[in-house]
């Protein structure tokens, strides 16, 4: 019995439609309020404006969520449905995800920022293919049969671990929910799920589908709620045996810690980035000014493995710079239905201020506002493409991940150089170089500290390549097969065939 | 010569429609040659349905040359995984839609029941499909470390390139799948060869392959005499790899042609002899139904039919008693009745083939003690007919019938029944019941078979490899095994480091 709707009508060029959906917190199938029937304000970054309130969800929601999943684990999911099942009901979902394209997109585009074309071109499509694309591997998770002696049969099966939590950003919500609930339902586990609070529009409206897709109920519940307290919650509960977090390095120490202090649970973690991108004297220049852009702006900075700190070989440093800067300033800003946008608000005041917080350290600490440095507008929380140039390695904007469409740029001219300044930083995320020359680039890319490596291009994602950080960008991989290891538990059977002692 | 027949359905008033043109190109046309048509049968009535174009030697080069274009131009290495997912999983669902009057079809012209055809053979296809599906989007090479400094090496899995497949008649639209899924997942492109004998619904799909997506030339089907363009497939200097299902004694000629020819992969999945073991701890009442099961369907017409019975002496009469009754409650009738469990044998060659089989166990001295009669009333019907008092040299015992005639035997030890069990040129399937779990496990490891089932019968996945040892196959189908047929490695040693000094 869902005790809210959202409905919105959408009037754009690009996107009129009416949206109406259930929201509330998602447990066993039904929407419902918070238990302290407290709701959280929906801000629409493009204005300000709040645009609805959805439910809170409580630690004590938490706890009837892990309930119902661990019911729903013990009665109706895991190895109890073949994996040819759960590949086909994650492909209902993709199917579903593809249908409501349009809504999906808007939703993204309302609560968090980025523009529809964007949601429409890229999140969405990911989206529908990372289910789909764990759907293929449902029924294929294999064990080993391992010979030891001929008095013994030894086979490991891949388990499920069983009820897991899972805690997501608010910079791809959907894409997001789709790289979490894609493995773990695929290999058989039941979920606990919390969407960031800034936008759970799009995770609300996915479990409609979860629904109409056929999974049982109880598989998939949805708390939304604030990260100090359905976040914590989960961190700490008895009753989840493992967690996986997007977020932030700071709120991920906190995930492990609270992990540590409850019952151990199987942590992974894909935290923040401060990703080099290194760019040498005979990169071929247009190609790296594309890319080394999208590297930055792409999701208006809002990426993990944003690449923000990009350092020139002198020999095409102001070269580089002037293209740079002129493809900066082409970017269209605007409200991120406009037809034309390519950019459009950062997702929340809090992030606004962070932002203008770093460029204005920037500033203070004496590097040079090359372009942009303020915000743009007086309404909504954009901010103009930034670049600063004339940096120390000591500063706080060549230091600090800022999470916006910010970035430094550093002349360097000897490439071991280059390579020590790469890796000196606490994050190890993600690293682009571009370069012609092939040996330098894998020798390069070799020794990057970085979970993926670029190499002549940057932001790349395919559902069937892994990702994740070195040392504290996190722990862990998402996508492709790797991801699988995330969800299961290895259970070796030894089988005494006649062994006597 | 029509280039579309419409067949009706009996006890209803639908048609179906069916090309009988050859399909290349994502078109029906005609052959170039003009022979003789095939004429295709009802085997439940020995009717003519219909005549289907019969490809030459010159058709299949046409077909063949097409798939080469498809694999060089839209499908090979030009098509992504995620697209060919896609499609094979588009053409999942046209099957799921279309699955009655496929399941209709097949009972016409192969005489299975209907609802076995739509609830098991299309139901498992379709889940085949799925499954391929899948794995598109993952068949992964591997890297490995040489030298941090200067070398890596990368395997990539290519596909394989133009593919021939010749399918049997038994599981017509189950054979297709098994086929087309693993190839067209990993890219390869196909020239189907369906047996004379049944080519309808192979036809059929091809419509569905053309609705779904499909790039002409991915998919070719040509039907044709075993002897014309099976022979031509597996001689082809244009084909990279053939994959035959059928006898084994075609299966020795299709590898020999291969062999004189281009030398290109080939994979069989030929015929077995397999036996079932019921040792005293068995659990009667499932064993017997389980060994009925085994031999009764599909009307026997199975390459895993567990055909030789061996039971251990101590329940051998309790057994063999319980496993009579059973037999004679399988009710064989035409496919569109619904009381009908199975169906009649699917060709007047191979109704002749199993009952001088029948007579020769009878002339050999064997005891007919169920079936053994035939009937008066049209179509091949062949009922269940089991001999006991055998001996092992009997024809019989050692020759692969392919109908519902189980030979039924006895064992006093475990190590008697095994030796009798291995006792056969073939290796594809064998059974084994028995509530020891340190037996099950002992006498599985002592069997020479690509499948052992334990404590069940014929029961197949499509995520479970299968496949014969010894003359009953060469590689696997089904899981993960299966891609490996279609791949061909190639492993590129990567330097991009290190100089040499010459000389040495």
């Amino acid at each position: 019995m869902s005790t809210t709707t959202f409905s919105y009508e959408f009037n754009y060029e690009t996107f009129k439609g009416k949206v109406n959906f259930p929201t509330g917190v998602f447990i066993d199938g039904q929407f419902s309020a918070g238990s302290n029937n407290t709701t959280i304000d929906v801000v629409n970054p493009s204005t300000g404006k709040v645009v609805t309130s959805i439910a809170e969800g409580t630690a004590k929601d938490v706890d009837r969520a892990v309930a119902t999943a661990k019911r729903a684990y013990e009665t109706s999911w895991g190895l109890k449905v073949p994996g040819a099942r759960r590949g086909e009901l994650l492909n209902k979902l993709a199917d579903l995800i593809e249908l409501h394209s349009d809504e999906l997109a808007a939703l993204e585009a309302l609560d968090n920022g980025k523009t529809f074309k964007s949601a429409r071109g890229f999140d969405l499509g990911m989206s529908a293919g990372t289910i789909r694309y764990y759907g293929g591997w449902a029924d294929k998770i294999h064990g080993q049969v391992i010979e030891t002696n001929e008095g013994k049969l030894s086979y490991t099966r891949h388990e499920p671990i069983g009820v897991v939590g899972q805690i997501i950003p608010w910079n791809f919500p959907l894409l997001m929910m789709a790289w979490k609930i894609g493995p773990a339902l695929a290999t058989g586990n039941c979920i606990v799920l919390k969407p960031s609070e800034f936008t759970p529009l799009a995770a609300l409206r996915v479990c409609s589908l979860i629904n109409e897709a056929g999974f049982p109920h109880g598989v998939v519940n949805v708390v939304t709620g604030y990260g100090e307290t359905a976040g914590r919650a989960v961190s700490e509960h008895m009753g989840i045996d493992k967690v996986a977090f997007t977020g932030s390095t700071l709120v991920g120490r906190k995930v492990m810690e609270a992990a540590a202090r409850s019952n151990l649970k199987n942590v992974t973690l894909e935290l923040g980035g401060k990703s080099p991108n290194i760019v040498f004297n005979d990169a071929d220049l247009d190609l790296a000014i594309d890319w080394s852009t999208h590297g930055i702006y792409f999701n208006h900075g809002q990426c993990c493995c944003a690449g923000s700190r990009i350092f020139v070989q002198s020999g095409i440093y102001d070269e580089f710079l002037k293209r740079f800067t002129a493809k900066s300033q082409s970017i269209k800003l605007g409200d991120p239905f406009g037809r034309d946008s390519l950019q459009g608000p950062q997702v929340s005041q809090i992030q606004f201020d962070r932002i203008m917080g770093y460029i204005n350290s920037g500033k203070e600490q004496g590097a040079k506002v090359h372009l942009g440095g303020e915000r743009h507008g007086t309404e909504g929380y954009w901010i103009q493409p930034t670049i600063f140039t004339d940096t120390r390695p000591d500063m706080r904007i060549v230091q600090e991940e800022i999470f916006g469409p910010v970035c430094v740029i550093i002349k360097f001219e000897d490439e071991e150089d280059a390579l020590r300044q790469a890796n000196d930083t606490l994050y190890g995320l993600a690293a682009a170089v571009f370069t012609r020359d092939i040996t330098r680039a894998i020798q390069f890319a070799h020794k990057l500290h970085a979970g993926t490596a670029w190499i002549n291009c940057t932001n790349s994602l395919h559902a069937n390549v892994p990702f994740g950080g070195y040392k504290q960008s996190g722990i862990g991989r998402e996508l492709g097969e790797y991801a699988l290891n995330n969800y299961t538990n290895v259970k070796a059977v030894q089988v005494n065939l006649g062994v006597r002692i | 010569m029509a280039n579309v027949v419409e067949l009706s359905v009996p006890k209803s008033n639908s048609k179906i429609r069916v090309q009988t043109g050859l399909f290349i190109n994502n078109d029906f046309v005609p052959s170039v040659d003009n022979i003789e048509p095939i004429r295709v049968y009802n085997p439940s009535t020995e009717e003519e349905l219909c005549t289907v174009t019969a490809a030459s030697a010159k058709d299949v080069d046409i077909a063949v040359a097409a798939a080469r274009k498809a694999f060089r131009e839209t499908w090979g290495k030009n098509v992504s995984g995620f697209e060919r997912s896609r499609l094979i999983n588009k053409l999942a669902d046209l099957m799921e839609r279309d699955k009655q009057t496929l399941a209709e079809l097949e009972c016409l012209n192969n005489g299975k029941p209907v609802k076995i055809a739509r609830d098991f053979d299309i139901g498992d296809s379709i889940g085949c499909l799925r499954y391929y599906a899948g794995w598109a989007d993952k068949i992964l090479g591997q890297s490995i470390e040489i030298d941090h400094k200067t070398k890596i090496a990368i395997t990539h899995p290519e596909p394989v390139g133009v593919c021939g497949q010749i399918i049997p008649w038994n599981y017509p639209i189950q054979m297709w799948a098994w086929k087309v899924a693993p190839a067209l997942a990993v890219g390869c492109t196909i020239v189907m060869k369906p047996s004379e004998i049944t080519p309808l619904t192979a036809l059929k799909l091809s419509e569905l392959v053309k609705e779904a997506g499909f790039p002409p030339g991915v998919i070719n089907t040509i039907p044709s005499l075993g002897s014309v363009g099976g022979l031509a497939l597996a001689a082809h200097r244009g084909v990279d790899k053939v994959a035959f299902t059928g006898s084994t004694v075609t299966g020795r000629k299709v590898m020999e042609a291969a062999a004189n020819s281009n030398l290109k992969k080939v994979s069989l999945e030929l015929g077995g002899k397999s036996p079932q073991l019921v040792f005293a701890s068995a659990d009667i009442e499932q064993a017997a139904n389980w060994a009925a099961l085994g031999i009764l369907y599909n009307t026997g017409q199975d390459c895993t039919a567990g055909s030789r019975l061996y039971v251990q002496d101590n329940i051998y009469d309790k057994f063999v008693a319980t496993l009579a009754a059973k037999a004679k409650e399988l009710v064989i009738g035409d496919g569109f009745d619904e009381r009908s469990g199975g169906g009649p044998v699917v060709s007047k060659t191979q109704y002749d083939r199993v009952w001088s089989y029948i007579e020769s166990g009878k002339k050999q001295g064997a005891r007919v003690i169920v079936g053994g009669e035939r009937r008066t009333t049209p179509g091949y019907w062949v009922d269940a007919t089991i001999f006991t008092d055998i001996r092992p040299d009997m024809k019989i015992v050692e020759e692969e019938i392919f109908g519902p005639v189980l030979s039924v035997g006895k064992f006093h030890t475990e190590q008697e029944a095994i030796d009798l069990a291995n006792d056969t040129t073939y290796g594809l399937a064998a059974g084994l019941h028995s509530t020891d779990q340190a037996q099950c496990h002992r006498v599985s490891s002592a069997l020479e078979a690509g499948t052992i089932w334990i404590n069940q019968y014929n029961v197949l996945y499509n995520n479970v490899p299968f496949g014969g040892k010894k003359q009953s196959g060469v590689g696997r189908e089904l899981g993960s095994h299966a891609l490996d047929e279609y791949i061909s490695t190639k492993a590129v040693h990567w330097n991009y480091g290190e100089n040499i000094e010459w000389p040495l």
